[in-house]
């Protein structure tokens, strides 16, 4: 579905950022990236989403045969791929069952589907409001305006839920979440795993791993993978820290 | 013995007014000849004429105000000519002789072929819907007693009430363009509500046959009667353009005691071409005098004109009364915007609300000019105030001039206000759901200025939003 192949990119007139990335994600997989600090982790979810403030200086990526690089940030979202964002934005005055609608209708426009009416998406959007066990009157507040840390975590998964994407990519979603609010989170991530979809979680933590299972666990770290496994890695990279990993790949060097 | 300089003066007129009566248009210029004629030919009372002559000898002593936030080229007001009969607009056989530009305008604005017709001056087929719907409601709004038609009928049909109420709210003497309103005006709207009436419909200008040639120096007085209610609205979305360039228009409303105006502009006049050229000067005052728990409410939502100079305002002289001012403004490409409004809180416990949304894109500027003024008698009043500002693009210009003049302790005073820009990081949210670049923008705008839209009657706020959607057209990205 997804194939990075050894993208590199900087920041526009700015430093580099990604160093050589190789990644390919299949149909129905869940990948986590995890990382220290300032590794490149949530560059690589940006550039996937089409953020012009980064510049690919090499490499390509290939979503579905396409060349994804080549597309708006909007023609991106409209062939599938959704960016839960780290920080998801406020936009004042703006009903977020209105902004949902729109940005539903403008996918299935761009696909020739016929344009969602407001009962109809209400209904959708109260039964999925109710998965994430959110109050319906999330729907007529103002997109992320006044949402605590963990509202807006839950109206990114919530969208998501909506837009039923084939690539999801989940920036840090884990971050700012109690316990609670991570279980609910997780709950809602898991529902929307299936063999159809896949799913690219980028967290410092092993925490959200506990609740959403990935297939596979990359390490990031100066903008290169420098390793990959299953589930273990980040069981190990828990109770060793990311100097162990940084370790073995320069002892592998 | 001299004779009074009063005598000579007259001796002029008499002499010196040589303008033929039957004539269709005056000589441009202005003077005392030029005012008698208007006056004659609306066959207007004496008091109307007298009324003009002291409005003009005011004007005389006036200097043109240059303090608002905006440049323009010295006015020459000899160059006008202050009467031409109404003349019907040449008539075009179909839309195909239309500027085609203008009809893509339309259509954007989602405006019927038979309102397409209508407002490019198209002859229209003998029925045609408005005209006929206006007839009805005249008819309804007789039965309440309630008065609409036009400036000239009111002055000759319902004398006394003028008389009354003109120049009541706003003082011939108010300011530089208020006065030569006052001398040179040839029509505009009237209407009264009568006491204890709640005026069944939206009143709109729209619906008022003969309401296409009010010209350059629009007059409006409206009068709501103890405890009546009407809702009024002027102006419509479609794109007005116009020959004269000066605008002055007087709008005076007075709510008397418990009753309530509500006051809804949409103002699209012609704004110029991309580089600033042309387009018309709008020099407005519009003004309200609230009486005892009587409630005036002003919702403006300006996209067009050259420059605006326009400061919707309540005097709050009644006991316990209200006075609203919701506001968006736009200033794309060279546009000039100083808008604003004044709260003047006489009376005890009176309360005011300014909600001001001002958008500036390309080079456009755009001022927020207010005062909220809590007189000595005035126990406590209350005012709100929110003045936001929305930036689009780095050579637009923003400013927000809020004055606040407190002379009695027992006020409360709050003021927000904010500058923002639309952010690249709004933008990328919108556009990674799927929106396009010109959908988000609008999205974000139409956001920004929902406060002010939801005291728009419905279908006017859904016409306002997509004019802002065309008014701001290619302005990011």
């Amino acid at each position: 579905m997804l194939e990075i192949k050894n993208l590199k990119a900087r920041i526009k007139d700015g430093a580099d950022v990604l160093d050589g990335i190789s990644l390919t994600i299949n149909k129905g997989e869940v990948h986590a990236i995890m990382g220290p600090n300032g590794s490149g982790k949530s560059t690589l979810a940006s550039i996937l989403a089409g953020k012009d403030a980064y510049e690919v200086t090499s490499g390509e990526v290939i979503f579905e045969g396409k060349d994804l690089l080549a597309l708006s940030a909007e023609d991106r979202a409209r062939s599938g791929i959704f960016l839960g964002f780290q920080y998801p934005v406020e936009i004042p005055g703006v009903g977020n069952a209105y902004f949902l609608r729109a940005a539903l209708n403008s996918i299935r426009k761009s696909r020739g589907q016929e344009e969602m009416d407001t009962f109809e998406f209400l209904k959708l959007a109260k039964q999925k409001a109710k998965l994430l066990e959110m109050d319906e009157s999330f729907l007529s507040r103002f997109v992320n305006e006044g949402f605590s840390g963990g509202e807006k975590k839950r109206n990114e998964i919530f969208q998501m839920s909506i837009l039923e994407p084939k690539l999801a990519v989940l920036d840090e979603i884990d971050s700012g979440l109690d316990i609670d609010a991570l279980k609910i989170v997780s709950k809602g991530v898991n529902a929307l795993r299936s063999s159809e979809r896949a799913i690219v979680m980028v967290t410092h933590y092993q925490r959200l791993l506990d609740y959403i299972t990935p297939d596979f666990v990359h390490v990031l770290s100066g903008g290169k993978i420098i390793q990959s496994g299953d589930k273990t890695l980040a069981h190990k990279l828990e109770k060793e820290g990311y100097a162990w990993v940084k370790a073995q790949d320069a002892a592998n060097a | 013995m001299t004779a009074p300089i009063q005598d000579i003066t007259n001796q002029e007129y008499k002499y010196g007014f040589v303008t033929d009566i039957e004539a269709d248009s005056v000589a441009p210029g202005l003077s005392e000849d030029v005012i008698r004629f208007i006056s004659k030919k609306k066959n207007e009372p004496e008091f109307m004429l007298e009324w003009r002559l002291k409005a003009y000898r005011q004007w005389l002593k006036m200097k043109e105000p240059h303090w608002a936030y905006a440049k323009y080229p010295p006015i020459d007001y000899q160059a006008t000519s202050y009467y031409s009969a109404p003349k019907p607009k040449k008539e075009l056989k179909s839309l195909d002789e239309v500027d085609p530009e203008l009809l893509d305008t339309f259509s954007k604005l989602g405006i019927s072929l038979d309102e397409q017709k209508r407002l490019s001056g198209v002859a229209v087929d003998a029925v045609f819907d408005s005209v006929s719907v206006a007839t009805t409601f005249k008819g309804k709004l007789k039965e309440l007693g309630i008065i609409f038609c036009s400036f000239s009928e009111a002055v000759q049909e319902h004398p006394e009430l003028v008389q009354k109420y003109l120049s009541s709210v706003v003082p011939v003497t108010d300011n530089f363009f208020a006065a030569l309103n006052s001398a040179v005006f040839t029509d505009g709207s009237f209407c009264y509500i009568p006491k204890g009436v709640r005026c069944p419909m939206e009143l709109s200008t729209y619906f008022r046959i003969n309401a296409a040639n009010t010209g350059q120096f629009e007059r409006t007085l409206i009068i709501a009667d103890e405890g009546s209610y009407v809702s009024y609205l002027e102006g419509c979305t479609a794109p007005m353009r116009d020959e004269n360039q000066l605008h002055a228009a007087v709008v005076e409303l007075v709510a008397l005691e418990g009753a309530q105006i509500k006051y809804s502009t949409v103002q699209n006049w012609y704004p110029g071409d991309k580089n600033g050229k042309g387009g018309i000067y709008n020099f407005v005052t519009k003004r309200g005098k609230c009486f005892n728990r009587a409630k005036i409410s002003w919702t403006q939502v300006e996209t067009g004109s050259a420059i605006t100079w326009k400061y919707p305002s309540c005097i709050l002289q009644g006991d316990d009364s209200v006075g609203e001012f919701y506001s968006v403004a736009v200033a794309n490409n060279y546009q000039q915007a100083d808008t604003g409004t004044k709260m003047i809180h006489i009376g005890k416990n009176t309360r005011s609300t300014i909600v001001s949304k001002g958008i500036s894109a390309g080079h456009g500027q755009n001022v927020y000019r207010g005062l909220v003024k809590i007189q000595k008698t005035a126990e406590n009043a209350r005012n709100y105030s929110q003045c936001d500002s929305l930036l689009m693009g780095d050579l637009c210009e923003a400013h927000t001039v809020p004055v606040i003049e407190v002379k009695n302790n027992s006020a409360q005073m709050e003021h927000e206000a904010s500058t923002s820009k639309i952010s690249e990081d709004q933008l990328f949210y919108c556009k990674q759901r799927g929106l396009s670049t010109e959908d988000a923008v609008n999205l974000i705008v139409n956001g920004f200025c929902k406060q002010v839209f939801k005291e728009l009657p419905m279908e006017f706020a859904v016409e306002a939003q997509k004019l802002l959607e065309v008014s701001l057209e290619g302005s990011v990205g």
